[in-house]
């Protein structure tokens, strides 16, 4: 399978709606190579706005652009986007409905050498309880893509969470479609097991899968990119006939797509659900793949702990 | 100008009713740039009921939105909302929030209330008129001591750095917050001198005189290539003699005897 970082794919899809859009800008944090708002000052640069080291200003001066009817697409890492300029991004921008598109890459522990500080596990959490935002992760390329053309259709405040390594592409079938607040079943399995993914851990759950029908076990998976609003009507159909469904994402249990589908079950549909992410834990340094081993969301330890939890 | 002066009396007027009508607000900082705002929306700002919905036009951003009252008070001037609606200043389901929200009050051109981000704000709104190449321009108000925010200064340098002259700070200068004098809580001098080390062009003016504010608003137009802070020199309470000067009345509302004497200072009628 071909892979694509999110962020990579970020930059293209930006670059790519900036040629047609005209309105459409981009505002970064001495990151645009990192988040890839490069690649639209590549094609316009006048429309390529760097404030520097200076993330509440950021979020500040993108709500300026949207004020006078800009489109900002405004990036940094997720950390700095969702906890520096959290004030900002409340009071300012979610307040007033702004139609800041806040897509904030190196979100998670795939982050890795970096450790802790970079690695955002709590952004989900922080964006989810602001009223008016939209949160949303992709988990491929195609995604993201559909994803960035589809923000700028929606006029209000967006999150966007995107990550920093290589992620197989999933999505790459024709009728693959895009649309806010709607989940998609990427793996109809038995009906027992209903897996909620979101983010790179849909990679790591179909992985989990294929590890799963050695055993016998065969999970139905779900692709959750809108984490708000959730799309309660896809979960609920699925759940109400599993026993057990797992909540799969690379941020903290408490607060994130985890919280966000027990409080829909709780609502509709109780169930016994399984927490898989971060432990209520900060990251550490380490190679992606080594830090998602140790912190529980590999496939392979996805894979035991549905055999372990999930009988 | 006497016209003017009338406006701003008549805004004082309101300011100190609507901050007594449900007994909170904050009355000190919003009379002390009365003046400052009839400036802004009777001379300098292309701003009417015409326009006032686009969304590209000469823009007012209240940095400082504890002064709510001040900027109600001015839109009931110009005709974007009744008189009759300040009496329902911080009520429960009034338009008028105890900070400005811009989508319940028409006029309102970003929301604010927690300090330091409003000049941000202005950045973008002047940028995103420099790419469209319009003539329109950008009025932000901050507080004195709203200068102790880091975000400012992030906020001053981008200007410089974006060559904004289509972007106008004013700050008013009244020399108190909430636990007294900037000096004794957090010096902030020299204001003039940092925003020139920022790279910005910088005027005094009495924040009082409305003659001299609209002067600065006029020399502010003719600079080029850089953007300008209007430094206005103002009382906290001006217009109430007992509010005047006082860090007590940053947020406190007037007894019904404190109103009466405020009324008759200012000429006003309950």
């Amino acid at each position: 399978m071909a892979k694509i970082a999110t962020r990579d794919a970020y930059g293209k899809a930006l670059a790519a709606l900036a040629l047609e859009n005209k309105n459409v800008v981009a505002v970064d944090a001495d990151l645009s190579g990192s988040t890839k708002t490069a690649e639209l000052k590549k094609v316009a640069p006048e429309r390529h706005f760097n404030v520097g080291i200076a993330e509440s200003n950021l979020i500040g001066v993108s709500a300026g652009l949207a004020c006078n009817g800009k489109i900002p697409y405004c990036s940094t890492f997720a950390i700095f986007a969702t906890g520096r300029a959290y004030d900002q991004v409340r009071n300012t921008v979610a307040y007033g409905k702004l139609n800041v598109k806040i897509c904030a890459t190196h979100a998670g522990l795939t982050v890795g050498e970096d450790g802790a500080t970079h690695q955002a596990l709590e952004d989900i959490a922080l964006m989810r309880a602001v009223p008016n935002m939209i949160v949303i992760q992709p988990c491929d390329g195609i995604e993201v893509e559909q994803c960035i053309r589809a923000v700028a259709d929606y006029h209000g405040p967006v999150y966007v969470r995107l990550g920093r390594s290589a992620v197989e592409v999933v999505n790459d079938n024709p009728d693959y479609k895009f649309e806010i607040g709607k989940g998609v079943v990427l793996h109809k399995g038995d009906k027992d097991i209903v897996m909620i993914a979101s983010g790179m851990m849909v990679q790591e759950s179909l992985k989990a899968i294929e590890l799963l029908k050695e055993k016998g076990i065969n999970p139905t998976l779900i692709n959750i990119h809108t984490i708000k609003p959730l799309d309660e009507e896809l979960i609920v159909k699925y759940a109400k006939d599993a026993k057990y469904v797992v909540s799969l994402e690379e941020h903290n249990i408490y607060g994130g797509l985890g919280g966000a589908v027990a409080e829909c079950l709780a609502k509709h549909c109780p169930r016994k659900q399984v927490f898989i992410g971060t432990q209520d834990t900060f990251g550490e340094s380490g190679k992606p793949e080594l830090l998602l081993e140790k912190y529980g969301l590999s496939a392979s330890k996805v894979a035991e702990r549905i055999i372990n939890e999930c009988k | 100008m006497e016209n003017l002066q009338k406006i701003a009396n008549n805004m004082r007027i309101n300011i100190v009713k609507m901050v007594h009508a449900n007994k909170s607000g904050h009355p000190g900082g919003a009379l002390s740039c009365a003046d400052i705002l009839t400036a802004l929306y009777f001379n300098a700002m292309d701003i009417n009921k015409d326009n006032l919905k686009d969304t590209v036009r000469d823009k007012f951003v209240l940095s400082k939105g504890h002064a709510s009252a001040a900027i109600y008070a001015v839109l009931a001037e110009k005709g974007f909302i009744p008189f009759e609606e300040l009496k329902t200043f911080r009520a429960i389901n009034s338009n008028l929030q105890g900070h400005p929200n811009m989508l319940d009050c028409p006029g309102v051109d970003v929301s604010s209330g927690s300090l330091g981000q409003g000049l941000s704000v202005g950045v973008g709104m002047s940028l995103a008129n420099k790419l469209e190449g319009n003539d329109f321009r950008t009025y932000v108000l901050c507080g004195d001591g709203e200068l102790q925010e880091g975000q400012i200064w992030e906020a001053a340098m981008a200007a410089a750095h974006f060559n904004l002259d289509n972007l106008v700070l004013i700050i008013d200068y009244n020399g108190l917050q909430i636990d007294g004098y900037n000096r004794d809580v957090m010096n902030i001098r020299p204001v003039g001198d940092k925003f020139k080390a920022f790279g910005w062009q910088t005027v005094a003016v009495d924040g009082h005189d409305i003659e001299s504010i609209i002067a600065g608003l006029n020399y502010a137009k003719t600079v080029k290539g850089q953007p300008t802070v209007i430094i206005a020199e103002t009382v906290k309470g001006k217009g109430v003699s007992f509010m005047e000067d006082k860090a007590g009345w940053h947020g406190k509302a007037p007894s019904d005897e404190e109103l009466a004497i405020a009324l008759k200072e200012l000429g006003g009628n309950n």
